[in-house]
């Protein structure tokens, strides 16, 4: 048999890793043909909608039903009374806490849920809202964590036993009513010691301020009963759809086989979208009780008000060094205000997540970390926005230290980061805190970005700029924004990581075609990640069929395997490798029929980019076309018909990819309005599947990092107002207020996993906001700032200014 | 609440005729009464540009407007942009530059883009960014857009010329 085409033609075919290849999803999404959940329309269908609470703190003395029943369209009205027979008016959270679903009592706070209203359409559940009448008794409102811990206010019901003394959380003993958790990780002695005898010590307080990652589709369902089958439908924008199916099975003592959980697209996910939320209970109950479907979907100000808020950590470091500038010790404490149910999303042994990487890439020999959880009269929440389980805090809390440390001594702070990189070398790396980095090369990747910024020239002319204005030549001050950080993602071990109990492994199935097209499933679910189009591309390497021939399905419970989703960068790290060893699997059998075919032993082919070829002899092969349909059509001694394989893939660890920013920024004293006048990003994530695909995550963090370094604030008023509901006083970036990335790149693959890649997605979010936030404060280094508050909106900015003496 | 209104307006060059009442959005009419679901709903406050039609030639955010509002006028969404065998040159740009990622905005910047480069055939950078900051996107960061707008206006030009 003559081969007709090159190799380099079979390669390019094949449309295999490290190829920008153009994303199948967007054909649908450009012609207006997605199929989000508020586009899912069934016959009869019902609409539900929830009235909230006002009020941030108070008891609910009666909740009247009756007029609203009376209104043309609404069909039922449920509150905690109707679902308490059933055992549904508290659920699980995912922290291993409990939460209303619908307000048993009291509310903790503005905008909770207190009775669920369905009706024909939304204007008819609008208008039985209104009609609802709540008497509400005012209760003490706390807003402040540290105000918490000594208040005399108990905030919920279920955290002290009948003589008022706190019962155990989840995570062990509460020091008070309304503390939640302590949490540990590293050597407190240890660390304390060789701070207090250290050369060189620096402190300092921040806040990472409470955000939100508002996706621009909101969170929303549509539940379908089928009393006549048993079988309950739920669509929804789920990151985790199996986790969702084993929830509402746990929670509803529906059998898990007769619950079928759909995400279909979803618009935008960022961690918002891994809870559970009262609105799926209702919509499952309502749809129970009506035999009808029943759709929720939020509406921009109950998004912000009320699902999955970020951050709200207070962090007080202390570092120290000796006069050389080599880092001894860290030492974190935390305050973690959670709101008023702690409904974060973290692995359940780690209710803090990965906080404890807040060592960052550097070689820091003894740490501490500890972090206390803290019931508030806020939204519950504390979703890792973005990043892998509060990556974002830790690495912002140590490129915060890193650069307060080099003010007290003296010193630049690129050249502090590189005297204490963890070295090449080093890697596997075990951090004092804990964790196994798998692989880095920090030092390359640093002088690269600082080459590539001509660094010294920008600290040059940043001194020359403080001349002038100190001249009074010029009102602006140039920051020059630095940061590099390492990732943890792709959780994970299912010994290390858990929602609720289920381990965090994933999982990919495939089928292939007699014809050499194949389908492939996975636990995942794409927000936006572009997933159709990357996982084709592993599976058309490792399986040597083109990536057009190979449709990835992902998201209804009934047809892929069971995995975990979509979250804290897991899916390429996860899924990914879940996807490469299935095709290893294929690729095994495929050996076997090839060897059959062409008559020779199984050792004595060798596969070739989509083909099997005897060793020695190039003309001799079988494409895995052949393979595929000989599977399905000979009878190949001792192997099954069919080319399928499944594949469940528990990572050995996680993996670590890092990378090096710099923003250089110019602020207007007078206005504290800032222009970024340019962002070096340099990212590695090890073995780059999609390069296109990459680059345009790293927009899109770098985009979301600007909003939450330098304006966005979920904030509160002393009453548990909610203050930035809409997208009027939530800043969201626009077109306008974003410049161009130049975006680069290195490359050191993951040891561990199957085709070295990490996982890239949050990266950009996580490095971003310290690069941002390191840029505003630099700007006023040389006026004796060490360190401000973020968000540096202009406001704040001219704020800082001020105080400085910049004005006089 | 009997005090609906009749209303008749083309939607993608079809005459659409109904009752409706007052308070109805027009988003709303699009979405639910007319299944015409490209336009999507972000915020319901005119912020985010979703919603984003065109109506007599003008880009107006369909959550602003009342239906009544629209009578008698056309209304151009996504779905009248281009189809499977017409892609509007825009369409086959934000592929080509990925400018989109979870897709959700994307009907609602295709379509503005489409006003903007009627306006505007040969836009800078700057107004480009400035055109389309009645839009948001959560996912791309915008650079993307930015240049798939750039491209479609470069292939649209191209094609004029050849035209004449
Ligand atoms: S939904 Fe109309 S502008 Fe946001
Ligand atoms: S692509 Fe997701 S909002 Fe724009």
């Amino acid at each position: 048999m003559k081969d007709e085409i090159s190799r380099e033609e079979r390669v390019e075919n094949l449309k295999g890793m490290g190829c920008s290849r153009k994303r199948v999803e967007d054909a649908r999404f450009t012609q207006g043909k997605g199929n989000y959940v508020d586009d899912v329309k069934l016959d009869g269908m019902l609409f539900g909608d929830f009235v909230r609470s006002p009020y941030a703190h108070a008891n609910i003395k009666s909740i009247d039903t009756e007029a609203a029943l009376k209104v043309p369209g609404v069909v039922a009205v449920l509150t905690a009374a109707d679902l308490e027979p059933l055992g549904l008016h508290w659920m699980p959270t995912l922290a291993g806490d409990k939460q209303m679903v619908l307000a048993d009592g009291k509310v903790l706070y503005q905008g909770q849920e207190v009775a669920y209203v369905v009706a024909e359409d939304r204007y008819a559940a609008a208008d039985g809202i209104e009609a609802v009448e709540v008497e509400y008794e005012e209760l003490q409102v706390i807003v402040d964590p540290f105000e918490s811990l000594k208040s005399d206010v108990i905030l919920r019901p279920d955290t002290v036993d009948e003589n008022g003394k706190a019962v155990d959380g989840a995570h062990g003993p509460r020091d008070h009513p309304n503390h939640i958790f302590t949490w540990e990780a590293g050597d407190k002695d240890p660390t304390e010691e060789v701070i207090a005898n250290a050369d060189v010590v620096a402190e300092e307080e921040m806040y990472y301020h409470r955000t939100h990652p508002c996706p621009l589709e909101t969170c929303g369902c549509v539940a379908s009963m089928d009393k006549v089958n048993g079988k309950l439908t739920l669509w929804g924008t789920f990151q985790a759809p199996h986790a969702i199916r084993t929830i509402v099975s746990l929670i509803s003592g529906i059998e898990e086989h007769n619950i079928r959980v759909i995400s279909p697209d979803i618009g935008g996910g960022f961690g918002n979208k891994v809870g559970a939320y009262p609105g799926y209970v209702c919509s499952v109950v309502a749809s129970i009780v009506t035999g009808k479907p029943v759709k929720w979907i939020e509406d921009r100000m109950d998004n912000l008000m009320t699902t999955a808020f970020a951050r709200d950590y207070w962090m007080k470091g202390k570092i120290s060094a000796t006069p050389e500038g080599k880092i001894t010790g860290l030492h974190c404490h935390v305050t973690a205000d959670h709101g008023g149910f702690d409904a974060c999303a973290d692995p359940t042994k780690f209710p803090a997540g990965f906080m404890n990487i807040c060592t960052g890439s550097y070689d820091i020999p003894t740490a501490y970390l500890a972090v206390d959880g803290v019931y508030t009269n806020k939204a519950p929440g504390g979703v890792s926005y973005r990043c892998s389980f509060r990556v974002t805090e830790a690495v912002y809390f140590i490129e915060r230290m890193i650069e307060v440390l080099a003010i007290k001594l003296n010193m630049d702070s690129a050249e502090l980061r590189r005297i204490n990189f963890i070295k090449k070398e080093q890697f596997p790396y075990k951090a004092a805190l804990g964790w196994e980095y798998d692989s880095g090369d920090y030092h390359t990747a640093w002088d690269k970005a600082l080459k590539a910024v001509d660094y010294d020239g920008l600290r040059a002319e940043q001194a020359q700029r403080v001349e002038d204005f100190k001249a009074g030549k010029t009102r602006k001050l140039m920051g020059v924004g630095l940061s590099f950080f390492t990732e943890i993602v792709g959780a994970g071990p299912v010994k290390n990581c858990d929602i609720l109990g289920m381990g965090m492994f994933d999982s990919c199935e495939i089928r292939i075609h007699p014809t050499g097209s194949a389908i492939a499933r996975l636990g995942t679910i794409s927000q936006g990640q572009g997933h159709a189009t990357t996982f084709a591309q592993i599976l058309a390497t490792e399986i040597g069929l083109s990536a057009d021939s190979i449709t990835i399905e992902e998201g209804d419970t009934d047809t892929a395997p069971y995995g975990l989703g979509t979250y804290g960068s897991r899916s390429t790290p996860v899924a990914g490798a879940a996807a490469a060893m299935v095709g290893r699997k294929i690729r095994a059998k495929a050996q076997m029929i090839a060897a059959y075919l062409l008559e020779v032993h199984d050792d004595d082919v060798e596969f070739d980019v989509d083909r099997f070829v005897v060793k020695g002899a190039p003309e001799r092969f079988k494409t895995m076309k052949e393979i595929a349909f000989a599977s399905y059509n000979q009878a190949i001694p001792g192997l099954e018909p069919g080319l399928e394989a499944v594949s469940y893939y528990d990572p050995p660890n996680m993996t670590y990819p890092f990378g090096a920013y710099v923003c250089v920024m110019d602020i207007d004293v007078d206005t504290g309005v800032t222009e970024i006048r340019r962002f070096y990003a340099l990212d590695d994530c090890g073995t780059r599947i999609n390069p296109m695909v990459i680059e345009g995550q790293i927009h899109g963090g770098l985009t979301e990092a600007l909003a939450v370094a330098l304006g966005q604030e979920i904030a509160y008023d002393d009453m548990g107002n909610c203050k930035t509901a809409t997208l009027m006083d939530f800043f969201l970036p626009t077109a306008w207020e974003v410049p161009n990335y130049e975006t680069d790149y290195t490359v050191t693959p993951s040891p561990h996993h199957p085709i070295g890649a990490k996982g890239v997605g949050e990266s950009p979010h996580v490095g971003g906001v310290p690069c941002f936030s390191n840029a505003v404060q630099d700007a006023f280094r040389a006026f004796g700032n060490t360190h401000t508050n973020m968000p540096h909106d202009h406001w704040r900015i001219w704020k800082t200014a001020n105080e400085l003496g910049l004005h006089d | 609440m009997s005090n609906k209104k009749h209303v008749k307006l083309n939607v993608n060059g079809k005459d659409e005729e109904f009752l409706a009442e007052p308070r109805e959005l027009l988003i709303y009419t699009l979405r639910e009464r007319l299944d015409i679901t490209g336009p999507h709903i972000g915020c319901e406050t005119s912020h985010c540009g979703a919603c984003t039609v065109t109506i007599d030639g003008k880009s107006v955010k369909s959550c602003t407007m009342y239906t009544v509002q629209a009578e008698g006028k056309d209304v151009t969404t996504i779905e009248g942009i281009g189809g499977p065998d017409d892609l509007h040159p825009l369409q086959t740009a934000f592929k080509e530059h990925h400018g989109l990622q979870c897709g959700y905005c994307t009907p609602g910047m295709i379509t503005r883009a489409t006003k903007l480069l009627e306006e505007n055939p040969t836009p800078t950078e700057e107004e480009i960014r400035f055109g389309m900051a009645g839009n948001i996107c959560r996912c791309t960061g915008y650079q993307n857009i930015v240049k798939s707008i750039q491209a479609a206006a470069t292939e649209m030009n191209a094609a004029k010329e050849a035209a004449e």
